[in-house]
């Protein structure tokens, strides 16, 4: 119970903030809207190679306006040494992490949402056809990412050459959920049901388990001085 | 240099002679490929060993973080570095072996996709190290990123061999390889046993220079 | 209680790499005492706070808070011990009443908004509870952080340059809330620049000149320039 509202607590303050500046969510989506720009310019107005290229475009975004929002994930938390107050809280700080990445969750997917509106927009694609299939595999894909990327932004908010180093660790070992995201939005968008791509959900399922269960077990030893 | 350590480093020797012994003297050469399928005998112990060494950094990273003894954080350093030295090693002979074999240095087959991932975020794991003065809080987010590292290396492996093969996971086990010959595998467990020795010396040798840098600079 | 000083320093060094902060430095502080820990930038003095707040560790020595062990009993000491840092720990971007509510609820303390509000009446600053952080002044700011002292009630307060940015009112009213908390029994380490004001609440004066304790006294009889002789006899003569 008190875990649940410690929880709450670092989310509520989170998502207040963020209501409150539009800092992170402005800048994001302006972003997104860069990103359009120039996956048009990369690609060209041949509709088929666009159409080929979604679904790795689409994460692409996600990937990259994830990357900027997580690297201010902890921004707040340095601005007037809170991190000492964080760190001095009595007890288990894994609830602390779990607020932090469902802010980052919640923050991520309205990006995504957003991206996704404009891809539909600007690209005249259709996205409507299997609505709750691909929030599934969205959804699975974005905890991944935000469980490893918040663990790995409370690591580097410390290290003076964060802006590079936050991207460098995150990458690479986001292949396994990157890969599996997208052939699972790949084959949501053809039409495939779900049982099609099981072995991906499977591994992004799995992904996200060992993330989140290693972030709670270690997030003490990250927020320590 | 301790005792010890020399003992490894010529054991270490011993065997890396006597692999080459086999690797070029005793195991028969290959009937499709030539000789240059002896650079196998380099080439896989290489990559066990790196896994291996990616092992030891993911237990020694836990006991780092449940006891924090300074002990177990320099083994996982110094391991995290031969682990990486060992899957350079597997990426360029695989490149060599490559080239005459498939006709290009690289392809983006899916070994050798996952080795170069594994082999990325090792190099951010030293880097990370690196980067960090503190030498304490270096240990702590190094135990952290060595743990996610080590449980990130089969989803990795999985999701690289799954996107190569176009559709249905294939079954786990390699599709039925041919019987080998019993001195290519006699070769080959010679020359694993000496890399295993040489990745001990080389450990050992880099824990006890950790140590030293530490005691300097204490 | 009787037994155990609330704060207690034995032989604290600490060292950052080859850098010593501080060394062989002892001390103590009784219950319903107050002791300003006086010195020269990057005497140490902060180094000792923060040691006792268990935000670092020592490399020798130890340090002890209510008799416990402040680098192997963590929780224990961080339950008894009100820090006030250099830092304010506030959020911009919330008002100082969902600040409060903030580190109440991480914290474990009181959260009813009766015990909030009175938080931060008792700092003065209710009549902005709903107000943004961001638009504060320093010495605002710095309130509010006592406010969250206050709602903590701790038997230890360990303050970092209590009286920096707080305007008159603020301060003397700060001196009337550790006078009372003194009498209460509780025990106050606190670092200081100001002769005049930072020294008014404190019973005892230790000088800290380059990492080790130069002088450890009573203030009792002694004038703010007798003091002020004294910390540039120590501060010269240790550096």
């Amino acid at each position: 119970m008190t875990y649940a509202r410690r929880t709450w607590i670092v989310l509520w303050k989170d998502l207040l903030s963020e209501r409150r500046s539009k800092e992170t969510l402005n800048a994001l989506f302006f972003f997104a809207l860069l990103l359009l720009f120039l996956f048009q310019f990369a690609l060209g107005a041949d509709r088929e190679r666009l159409t080929a290229a979604l679904p790795g475009l689409l994460w692409l975004g996600f990937i990259l306006s994830g990357l900027v929002g997580l690297g201010r994930a902890f921004l707040a938390e340095r601005e007037n040494d809170c991190w000492e107050g964080l760190l001095l809280v009595p007890g288990d700080k894994s609830a602390i992490y779990l607020g932090k990445v469902a802010g980052n969750l919640i923050l991520m997917l309205l990006v995504e949402a957003i991206l996704l509106v404009l891809f539909a927009v600007f690209f005249d694609i259709d996205l409507g056809a299997h609505p709750i299939r691909l929030i599934v595999v969205i959804g699975l894909g974005t905890l991944g990412f935000a469980a490893v990327g918040t663990l790995f932004a409370a690591m580097t908010a410390h290290v003076r050459a964060r802006e590079v180093l936050f991207p460098v660790l995150l990458l690479p070992v986001q292949v396994p959920v990157l890969l599996g995201a997208v052939k699972a939005t790949e084959a949501v968008l053809l039409g495939e049901p779900l049982s099609a791509v099981g072995h991906w959900l499977g591994l992004l399922a799995a992904a996200d388990t060992i993330y989140l269960t290693v972030g709670v077990l270690t997030f003490d030893a990250i927020l320590e001085a | 240099m301790t005792s010890r350590e020399r003992a490894l480093g010529w054991l270490a020797g011993l065997g890396l002679t006597a692999g080459l012994v086999m690797a070029f003297g005793v195991a028969p050469r290959e009937a499709t490929q030539g000789n240059v399928q002896r650079i196998m005998y380099l080439h896989v112990p290489a990559i066990l060993v790196a896994y291996l060494a990616f092992g030891v950094v993911l237990v020694a990273s836990v006991i780092y973080l449940w006891g924090r003894a300074a002990g177990a954080d320099r083994l996982a350093h110094a391991s995290a570095e031969v682990g990486v030295v060992f899957t350079g090693i597997n990426i360029a002979t695989g490149a060599i072996w490559g080239k005459p074999t498939w006709g290009t240095w690289w392809t983006w087959d899916a070994r050798l996709t996952s080795v170069s991932i594994m082999f990325v975020i090792y190099l951010g794991y030293l880097l990370l190290r690196a980067m960090i003065e503190d030498r304490e809080r270096a240990a702590r987010f190094a135990a952290v990123l060595g743990i996610v590292a080590a449980l990130d290396i089969p989803l990795v492996h999985f999701s690289v061999y799954w996107w190569r093969t176009l559709h249905q996971p294939p079954t786990l086990l390699r599709p039925g390889s041919p019987p080998m010959d019993p001195t290519f595998v006699l070769a080959l467990m010679v020359n694993l046993a000496a890399f295993m020795l040489l990745y001990g010396y080389f450990t050992a040798k880099r824990v006890r220079l950790l140590r030293q840098e530490e005691e300097v600079f204490a | 209680m009787a037994a155990n000083p609330p704060i207690q320093v034995i032989g604290l060094r600490k060292a950052f790499g080859a850098h010593v902060v501080l060394d062989d430095v002892s001390l103590e502080v009784r219950p319903g005492e107050a002791v300003a820990l006086v010195g020269p930038n990057g005497a140490g003095k902060t180094t000792v706070l923060r040691i006792l707040a268990t935000l670092l560790r020592p490399s020798r020595g130890t340090a002890r808070v209510a008799g416990y062990d402040c680098a192997q009993e963590t929780e224990r000491v961080r339950a008894h011990v009100g820090l006030l840092a250099h830092g304010t720990w506030v959020y911009e971007d919330l008002t100082p009443l969902e600040n409060l509510k903030f580190w109440a609820t991480l914290g474990g303390l009181p959260r009813g908004l009766d015990a909030l509000h009175g938080a931060l009446a008792a700092v003065d600053l209710d009549r902005v509870a709903d107000e943004r952080v961001r638009t504060f002044s320093l010495g605002m700011k710095r309130r509010l952080a006592l406010a969250r002292v206050v709602l903590a009630r701790p038997p230890v307060l360990l303050l970092d340059e209590p009286h920096a940015g707080l305007d008159q009112r603020a301060g003397k009213w700060l001196d009337g809330h550790l006078g009372g908390f003194k009498a209460a029994g509780g025990a106050i380490l606190m670092t200081t620049h100001s002769f005049g004001r930072g020294l008014g609440v404190a019973d005892r004066i230790a000088i800290l000149t380059a990492g080790r304790l130069a002088f450890d006294a009573p203030l009792h009889g002694l004038t703010p320039d007798d003091v002020r002789r004294l910390y540039e006899l120590h501060a010269e003569n240790g550096g």
